[in-house]
Order: C-alpha cells, then structure tokens, then sequence
C-alpha cells in the first residue's frame, strides 16, 4: 500500500532534484526548470498531506501555486528572452557584471 | 511704570540689534547715534522710575512671561524696580549714555566702528538684567551675559598679536580676553553652586522668597551658601586671588575700560552682596571675611599703583582699590554705604577713564606716563576732568569720593576693627599719592613727548560736553548723601555710627585727609617739576616687586597654567590618543576589516549567490531546529 510516507519521500527526492539544479546549473533556462521542479515537489507534499487529513485547503494551496508558477514563468521567460538577445547568451558566468 | 520698565530695559537691547544689521558693513555714524539716542532714552526711563520709586516709596515688580515651569521648579522672567535696582540702573544708564556718546568720537577711526555698539549695548542689556532680575537665575543670566560682552569687548581688536610679557604685561587683547572669561568662569562655578544650594533649601530662587526663609535654615548652609556666593562676586569684582584679569582687560578700548572695568560690571560683585543682605548679615563669618578681603585688595591693589608707568593699568588697580573699599563695607553691614559708593565711583572713575582715553587719542594710542609730561596746555578740558577725577578719588572735602569714602573709613573704624580702620586710612593716602603722581606726569612737568614727535590736541568738543555730566557729578553727588540715605534705607538696613564714633568724627576726618593731602603734596612734589628718574630706587626689590604685580601673573603661569598645560598634553597624548581615540578607531576598524574579508562573496555571479542562499537556509534550519529541540 502506498502510504503519506512514500508521498512525501518522492516529493523531498524531487525537491532535493530541483535544490541541485538551482546550485550546480549555469543556464538561466536550467534555473528555472529547476526552480519548476522544486515548486511541483512542494505541491506533491501539499496534495498527499491534504489528502491524508481529508482537508482540501492543501489541494487549493497546490492549485494556486500552479496558477502562479505558471503567471511566472510567462513573465520569467519574457525576461529571458529580452536579456538573452541583449546578451546573446544565459549562461550565469557570462552574465556577472555586478562584481565588488 | 510698567511700560517704562520694559523701555528702560529693552532700549539698550533694540540698540543693539539695530548696530549688529550694520556689523559688517563700513563705519556708520548715525549707527552710533542711534544706538546712543536709545541709551539715552533708557536713562530717561529709569530716571523716571527712580523718581517714581523715590516719591511714592512704591517697588514696581512685573512679571513678563514664565520662563522655567518644570515640576516644583518655577522662575518667570520677572523684573523688580526697587530702591536698589533703581539706583544701579540710573548709575548704569547714565554712564552707558556717556560712554556711548564718547565711543563715537574715540571709535571713529575704527573699521570695525558699528560692531562695538552692538557689543556696547548688548552689555547695557545684559547689565540691567543683572540689576533688574527678581530671582537669582536672572541675575545669573545677566552676569554671564556682561561676562561675554566683556570678553567681546576686551578682545575687541583680537588681531594684535601676542607680545612678551615683559614688553606688555597683558601679552595681546585676545589673551587678555580669554584671561578675564577664564578668570570669571572659575568664579562662576562658586556663584553657581551658591544658588544650587539656596534652591536646594529654600525650593525658590525669587529673592523675596528666599530671604523669608533664610531665618529657618541651618547655620552651616547659610555660610556656605553665603561663601560660594561670595566667590562669584570675587570673580566679577576681581578680588584677590582672581584679580590679575581686570588690569590686563585694560587692553580692551578706553570707554570699554571706562563702562564695563570700571563704572558697571566689576561692581556687580558688590551689587550681589548688596542685594542678598539678607543672607550675609546672618553670616557674620562671612561678613568679615569679606571686609577682611576687601580692605587687602585696597591696600594691595593702592601698592602696585604706586609705581606703575601705565596711564590705563594705573586707573584699573585703582578700581580694584575702590572695589575693596566697597566690599570692606558691605563686609561691615553699610550696605548703603558701600552703593553710595559704588555710584560715587562709577562717575569718577568713568571720567578718569574718558580722560586717559582722551589723552590716548592725543597721544597716538602711547600709555606710558614717562613718556607724557606737560600736556596740561594742550588738553585744558581733559585736565580739569582729570584733575576733577582725580580729587573725587583721592577723596578731598566737597568732591563725591569724600564723603563716600569718608563713611566707608568711619564705619570701619566704628565697627571696633582698628587694623582694617587703619589700612584703609594709610590706603586713602595712597590713593591720593597715586592718582596725582599720575596727574602731574600727564600735564605737569618737562614735555617728554616731544621727543616722540607727537602734537597732542585736545579730543572733540561734544565729546568734551558730553562728558560734562560726569565731571558735575563727580563734584555735587556727594552732597545727595543724605536724601539716599533716606530713599535707600527704606530698603537696606540703615547705618547708625555709634555715639563713641560720632564725638570723634572730625578728627577721624581730620586723620584721613591729613593722608589725602599729604599724599597728594608728596606726588606734587616729586613728580610737578618734571620727572627725575633715580636709578636706585627703580632698583630696589621693593619697586620691582609693586611693578611686577607681586609676581602673581607670573607664579599663575608658573603653578596654574604650565602644569595644567602640561597635565592637558599628557590627557592628549596618552588617554585621549591611546585610550579613547584608540578604542573607537579599533571598532570602527574592526568593521571595516570584516566587511573586506567577505567582499569576495559578492562575485555578482546569481549561482554563487544561490548558493549562499542555500547555505544560509541551512544554518537556519539547524538553528532553528535546535532552538525547537531544547525549547
């Protein structure tokens, strides 16, 4: 039987997934996969808890976050496109202008 | 009258005002007239409110506004008109007319001409509110503001440089400015902590308050309270040990000297005493201590006049001499005697003063009497002043100083203290001796300044007429003793001398002006026909000592000022520099080193940014997951 616990374990491995994409990927686009990664682990763990206590406001939480997730990528890709013909290029090292 | 009160008091003040928006700006006249009109009509003012107070007996006490109102502590800006007050603002006015009537005539050659009115009436104001305050803050305002309009003044041509103490003794006008501030804040402290310890025990500083409890504190707080206010008054009034000051302030300009160092302020002092009687004649320790004091400073101050070659510095120890005469008096319980006084003085020793500021302007600024000689033909008005002055000082019949001096001797002698009785007699010869070996050098004699090449001529006529007023007072006030007796002792206690001193009154005048005159024969004497200099005596240890101020200013430099230099550069060097300075530098040192240690985490690269994010998150997820667990 699958239990809260096998849930919960497969939304940290993916979670974890998404932490190592954000920390050891140098592509911008990479980035933001793997922030998409973390935001979905995260909603794993809302739907299984909500499920396991019979309260939809976890499910309704997932819901939003799918809904935002979404807004924001349009936005973030925006953003990617308008600094990737400036720069021509998303890589992170290229892109470090700001040093002090 | 209440309206007249504020005039009286706020005239000087609007003149003021009106000279300093012309400070910077070239010489004006009409600044000078302006300011002196307005002096003028605070003398008519108050005029008026003596004639009022002198009439109806009535004391006019107003109230303008509340100043400190901060739980039990209560002190309006009040101002009383009585028969004291009313006499010190009458002397205070009228000599401030003059002298700012004069000023204009002395200053006209100055660039700097507007912004010495403005000092000059500031220190008008500031001097009535001394006078005119009806609680000790008050005064205490006032007296700190004369104190810095002295300061302004003495220094009032600070761009003199500093000389060698043995080519002028008061070194440069700005050191001799910072000397007097100094001199009068180490005496302020005194004044302060007297009426710290009179609020402390009474829970007021209005005088009429005050003195109704005095009766109900102990004698120990009375005595120190009675002290420490003396000690201010010793500051102000340049009483030995803080007198070295007054003579150097004679390096402020000549009507400055007249005003504030000899008419005005230094007399606050007395007028301090005057007005806290009440205190002081319950402390007779006090008392004689001060009368003690006051007939030292007499003698003391009469000595190194004897032999001093300064027209300006001889003039200064002789206020000195005539403050402690004043103080001997108050010391002694005639208070009315010692303001009769204080008024009889301020006249003379104004026009003493004026006249050495003419004979200053003849003489291209030159103060020394070696040098002058014969000028008698040439200034005949300033002469007569002068010599007018001068027999005031020395206290010959029917001149003012007579009888005011006269009464002060009497009442030592009355009071049983024969030795302060017969100082002040041997002083009075003094005083004569030195007031007229100055006379005679100045306009008797061989016309030394001719070899200078100097053509003195006399000072300007209204300038002359104006100090007119003076020279008839100096004359007449004398004879207005009896009707101040009875205006003044409605106030302060009355004087009776006792039947004993009554009997012996004439030869007790007769002893004094043996003194006086012989002292004057005696200046005649040596010094009418021309001066001859004798090299022994110029020599001896006792004339170097007079010359030199006893050596005090030097013992001060020598005891005071280079070892707390001294102390001051090792605080500089070793506590301030390594141990204060040192302390905040190091933290502020301490920050900047940290912050460019970690300068390498901003690379502005975002990934190494979200790993330091990362790593933050982490140590607070432990933090708190600690913080949880022992919680």
């Amino acid at each position: 039987m699958i239990g809260l616990s096998h849930y919960l374990i497969v939304s940290a491995i993916i979670f974890s997934i998404g932490l190592v994409g954000v920390l050891r990927r140098r592509n911008l686009l990479m980035l933001f996969f793997a922030t998409e990664v973390m935001l979905n682990a995260v909603n794993i763990a809302f739907a299984a808890i909500s499920h396991y206590y019979n309260d939809l406001t976890g499910q309704m939480f997932a819901f939003f976050i799918v809904a935002i997730a979404a807004s924001e990528v349009a936005v973030g890709l925006g953003l990617l496109i308008i600094l990737f013909k400036k720069y021509g290029s998303l890589d992170l090292d290229d892109l470090a202008n700001m040093k002090g | 009258m209440e309206n007249l009160v504020y005039i009286a008091l706020f005239a000087p003040f609007v003149g003021s005002l009106f000279a300093a928006f012309f400070g910077m700006s070239p010489r004006a006249i009409f600044v000078g007239v302006i300011a002196s009109a307005l002096l003028f009509v605070s003398f008519v003012a108050s005029a008026i409110l003596a004639y009022h107070v002198y009439t109806t007996g009535g004391v006019v006490h107003v109230t303008m506004m509340d100043w400190i109102n901060a739980g039990d502590l209560n002190i309006p800006f009040g101002f009383v008109v009585d028969q004291i007050s009313v006499t010190m603002m009458t002397v205070v006015t009228l000599v401030s007319t003059i002298v700012h009537i004069y000023s204009i005539g002395y200053m006209s050659h100055d660039k700097s001409f507007n912004r010495f009115f403005s000092y000059l009436s500031a220190f008008v104001f500031s001097m009535m509110v001394l006078v005119m305050s009806d609680n000790f803050a008050g005064l205490f305002i006032g007296w700190e503001g004369v104190g810095v309009c002295s300061w302004l003044l003495v220094g009032f041509w600070y761009h003199k440089p500093d000389q060698k103490r043995e080519d002028n003794p008061s070194i440069s006008p700005s050191w001799a400015a910072n000397e007097a501030f100094i001199m009068n804040r180490i005496a302020d402290l005194g004044m302060l902590i007297g009426i710290f310890i009179i609020y402390w025990n009474t829970g007021s500083l209005q005088y009429d308050e005050v003195f109704a409890q005095l009766p109900y504190l102990s004698e120990t707080v009375l005595t120190t309270a009675a002290l420490a206010l003396f000690i201010g008054a010793m500051g102000k009034s340049a009483q030995f040990p803080l007198h070295t000051w007054l003579t150097d302030a004679m390096e402020g300009p000549t009507p400055v000297s007249a005003l504030i160092h000899a008419a005005t302020m230094v007399t606050a002092g007395v007028f301090l005493v005057i007005r806290a009687n009440p205190l002081f004649s319950m402390t007779p320790e006090v008392s004689f201590f001060i009368a003690a004091l006051g007939t030292f400073v007499a003698f003391f101050a009469a000595s190194m006049a004897l032999v001093n070659r300064d027209l300006k510095r001889i003039i200064a120890f002789s206020t000195l001499s005539q403050l402690g005469y004043m103080f001997a008096a108050v010391g002694l319980g005639a208070y009315w005697i010692a303001l009769f006084h204080l008024a009889a003085h301020a006249f003379f020793k104004a026009l003493l003063f004026l006249g050495a500021g003419n004979v200053m302007h003849a003489m291209d600024d030159e103060l020394d009497l070696f040098k002058m000689g014969g000028l008698r033909k040439a200034m005949k008005w300033t002469y007569a002043y002068m010599g007018i002055a001068s027999l005031a000082l020395a206290g010959i019949p029917l001149f003012a100083g007579f009888f005011s001096k006269d009464a002060i001797i009497e009442t030592a002698f009355n009071e049983g203290t024969y030795v302060l009785w017969a100082i002040l007699v041997i002083t009075a010869g003094m005083t004569a001796f030195y007031s007229f070996r100055q006379v005679f050098l100045t306009f008797h004699g061989d016309h030394r300044y001719k070899e200078l090449g100097i053509h003195p001529h006399d000072m300007y006529g209204y300038v002359l007429i104006a100090m007119s007023p003076l020279a008839v007072l100096a004359v007449i006030a004398g004879f207005g003793m009896g009707y101040f007796e009875a205006f003044i002792t409605k106030l302060l206690p009355a004087y009776e001398m006792s039947h004993h001193t009554h009997e012996l009154i004439l030869y007790l005048t007769a002893i004094v002006l043996v003194f006086a005159v012989g002292g004057i024969l005696l200046a005649y004497k040596k010094y009418a026909n021309g001066l001859k200099r004798d090299e022994k005596c110029e020599n001896s240890f006792i004339y170097r000592l007079l010359a030199n101020q006893y050596y005090i200013p030097q013992l001060y430099e020598e005891i005071i000022t280079k070892p707390y230099a001294m102390l001051s550069e090792i605080f500089w060097k070793d506590v301030d520099l390594k141990i204060v300075d040192a302390t905040v530098d190091g933290i502020a040192k301490f920050f900047y080193n940290s912050g460019d240690s970690v300068r390498g985490m901003q690379t502005g690269n975002l990934s190494n940014y979200l790993n330091w994010m990362a790593v933050g998150s982490v140590v607070l997820l432990v933090i708190a997951t600690i913080s949880a667990m022992l919680s």
